[in-house]
């Protein structure tokens, strides 16, 4: 199996062999981590451009070490301060960075599609770091990863992703790589939150706190997006907290050792209680660690894909 | 000027003809049909082995004069359509001004007598400004040559105004052209609500937002009394709305667009922005819907709906990117390749959807080819197939959703009111 795209905007395309040989190739990256040393050449005298569009600093940062780590020159340009403020585009500014020879660029933008509009436009590989609603993969991966470290497989496990499922990205980007690697998910939130023809996507859908939690081997727990309510729709935040929020008291009900998952950052209160975040059955943090692991990989494999001349243009 | 085509196939069937026959062509009108016409013209055109149809009348043009000429302007527009054997167009009135008054029609026609390389023909908004507050003054419009009103782009939401237009309409003989969207149940959608929404992330437009509105316009014209004309028509539930109203002997037509009847909601997926317009693409029942409806007679005609924007509108996020696409240039080539290849129209029926039926519901004295009338017509080359690209679109935009699509039936010439208003280098260089 060699990894042949010039760049990852999102699990959807990907086959399970491609999936599964980034969480192997990060499993690798991960040792490096508990090194002395914890920088290898694989990237050295690359370029890579961290282009944000929307506010990020976990995301952001956990790209800029792993690029550090491969040994590549990071380069992070925030929207706010720069030509896009000016009127300039989504694709003269991705082919302005390409003209300055970077050779990845990683992108946080708010509107869905927007890594996929620029991958088309520049030869230079682009990293999904989040594009609106659609995906977030190396989120996914890292997820996965961790699944995969902790479970030993994802294949015939049941996760549960419990919350704002249709502005997220996380979710969409989970929903794909796992049911892709044959894990069993399923979707749990009030009606107003579940997309329509999510279940097209291979997931069964709840209202119930109570089934999603049931049967569970995880349960990634969304951030709740109270910003994108445009319509006064969404419940408030203690009848959220009192209908879906993840307590102590509900998990009583669930497997032991039932993992805690959450993408961050944390609504302490409204959909997770402080007492299960920091508690024992919480990986939230390990997620985070993890996520340097996974961004090496896939800053590592597109940059070879490149490199090798074997990237499909698409 | 005269003009002789010897030996095509000519499909005619305001004039309930099929065979191959000699056309001649004098003073802008048509001579004579028959077999063995012997006259020497100006030019003789030997078609053997094409086919001759009348002009196509594309009811629903975006010209963008005045206003938005990086866009396109009647005179690109309109040679655009020429190169896809459009002869006639209808003139959607969302410019900039709105065509709205007495005075802003004075300017559209101005501008087509000195520029328009085909007939134009003029429709005007249903309200002023296109705002959806107050009614534009039908009588006036009328008088001008305002063939029918819409305020395509949007629909007018108040309905004692819009009650109020259908009767006034009436009154003054005024077809009205509904574009049907709800606003208040499509938001701020972009795609076709459902899985593909949900797959893209992006905010939906639910045929809902559609048919209620169709619903609407079609209780309000009937109890009028009012021609109604349903535009661009998406989904499977207003083809079937149309059908009942039909049935009920309103007075209806409805027409859809190429790309509802050759693509689905499957090939925005990629984020291509020449897959955005307003109604969205659908899914494959509603594409089938619209494919029977146009079988089945209940929509009337084909229209392109062409809706050009420049690239800069175009080549941005998806969300942010204008609604619309151009279609003057590759209608007929869609209408062969997708409706009478697979056998859903036979040639009569083609003619009639795309040139006939539309002439007719305009009130227009086009889509003929008998003697006496206004010399429109296209020779096609049916066998030959050509592949649409930027280069070869003349539209000022070249945002098609076919680009890159092989296409059968290749127009060899086109003649306006009796001028040999195209012709294609290929035909040319034999």
């Amino acid at each position: 199996m060699r990894w042949t795209r010039k760049d990852l905007l999102g699990l959807e395309e990907l086959t399970a062999e491609e999936i599964e040989l980034i969480l192997d190739t990060a499993e690798s990256f991960k040792e490096v981590t508990t090194r002395e040393i914890k920088k290898v050449p694989a990237l050295r005298g690359k370029t890579v451009v961290n282009l944000f569009y929307e506010p990020s600093t976990r995301t952001r940062v956990s790209f800029e070490i792993a690029a550090k780590r491969l040994s590549a020159d990071v380069i992070n340009i925030a929207t706010e301060t720069s030509s896009v403020q000016k009127g300039e585009t989504l694709i003269d500014t991705g082919t302005n960075i390409e003209a300055l020879k970077a050779d990845i660029i990683v992108m946080r933008h708010n509107c869905s599609g927007a890594a996929a509009i620029l991958a088309r436009h520049v030869g230079i590989s682009v990293v999904n770091a989040g594009d609106g609603w659609h995906e977030h993969p190396t989120q996914a991966l890292l997820d996965m990863f961790t699944l995969k470290e902790k479970l030993g497989r994802i294949k015939d496990v049941q996760v549960s992703i419990v919350g704002d499922i249709a502005h997220s990205r996380v979710a969409r980007s989970n929903i794909w790589g796992l049911t892709k690697l044959g894990a069993r998910v399923m979707v749990c939130a009030p009606e107003i939150l579940i997309p329509p023809g999510i279940e097209r996507m291979g997931v069964e859908v709840t209202h119930s706190i109570e089934k999603a939690l049931q049967d569970a081997d995880a349960v990634n727990v969304l951030r709740m997006q109270f910003e994108r309510d445009s319509h006064g729709a969404f419940p408030s935040h203690l009848e959220y907290f009192q209908k879906f929020g993840i307590t102590t008291e509900r998990l009583e009900k669930a497997k032991k050792d039932i993992l805690i998952m959450h993408p961050g950052p944390l609504n302490r209160g409204i959909e997770i209680e402080s007492s299960v975040a920091d508690g024992e059955n919480s990986v939230i943090l390990e997620q985070v660690t993890n996520g340097i692991a996974v961004r090496m990989a896939v800053l590592f494999l597109v940059s070879q894909a490149r490199d090798s001349g074997n990237a499909d243009p698409h | 000027m005269q003009i002789l085509i010897k030996n095509s196939r000519v499909i005619d069937p305001a004039n309930g003809r099929d065979m191959v026959s000699d056309i001649l062509i004098e003073h802008g009108r048509i001579k004579q049909v028959a077999r063995e016409l012997k006259a020497e013209a100006d030019k003789t055109i030997d078609a053997s082995g094409k086919i001759t149809i009348p002009g196509l009348v594309d009811m629903h043009v975006h010209l963008r004069e005045p206003g938005r000429e990086d866009k396109e302007t009647v005179f690109t527009g309109t040679r655009a359509g020429l190169y896809g054997g459009v002869t006639s167009v209808l003139a959607m009135p969302n410019t900039s001004p709105a065509i709205d008054s007495a005075a802003s029609i004075r300017l559209l026609k101005e501008i087509v007598r000195k520029t328009a390389a085909s007939n134009v023909y003029i429709c005007a908004a249903i309200t002023k400004g296109r705002e959806g507050k107050e009614l534009t003054p039908f009588a006036q419009l009328k008088a001008e040559g305002a063939l029918a009103i819409s305020d395509d782009g949007s629909s007018v939401d108040s309905t004692p105004l819009m009650f109020e237009a259908f009767k006034s309409a009436k009154e003054h003989d005024l077809l009205v052209i509904c574009h049907c969207q709800d606003r208040s149940l499509s938001g701020d959608g972009v795609v076709n609500l459902g899985f593909t929404s949900t797959r893209m992330g992006l905010r939906g437009i639910s045929s809902e937002s559609e048919y209620k509105r169709v619903q609407r316009d079609l209780e309000l014209a009937a109890e009028a009394g009012a021609r109604v004309h349903i535009a661009h028509v998406s989904c499977r539930e207003s083809v079937e709305l149309i059908a009942e109203a039909k049935k009920k002997g309103v007075r209806v037509s409805a027409e859809s667009a190429p790309h509802y009847f050759a693509l689905t909601e499957e090939s925005v997926l990629s984020y291509d922005t020449n897959m955005k317009m307003n109604p969205p693409l659908r899914s494959e029942a509603d594409r089938q819907a619209i494919r029977e409806g146009l079988r089945d007679g209940t929509l009337d005609a084909i229209a392109s709906d062409h809706a050009p924007h420049t690239e800069n509108e175009k080549e941005i996020e998806f969300e942010r990117a204008e609604f619309g696409v151009i279609g003057l240039q590759t209608e007929l080539g869609l209408a062969i390749s997708e409706l009478l290849e697979p056998g859903l129209l036979d040639w009569q029926a083609l003619v009639q959807k795309i040139s006939l039926n539309p002439a007719k519901i305009l009130g227009i004295d086009k889509g003929t080819l008998g003697e006496g009338s206004d010399a429109d017509l296209v020779i096609i080359d049916p066998h030959r197939e050509w592949t649409v690209t930027k280069e070869g679109l003349v539209s000022k935009s070249k945002n098609s959703p076919f680009l890159g699509k092989r296409l059968k039936g290749v127009v060899e010439y086109t003649v306006c009111n009796g001028t040999l208003a195209y012709e294609n280098q290929h035909a040319a260089g034999r």
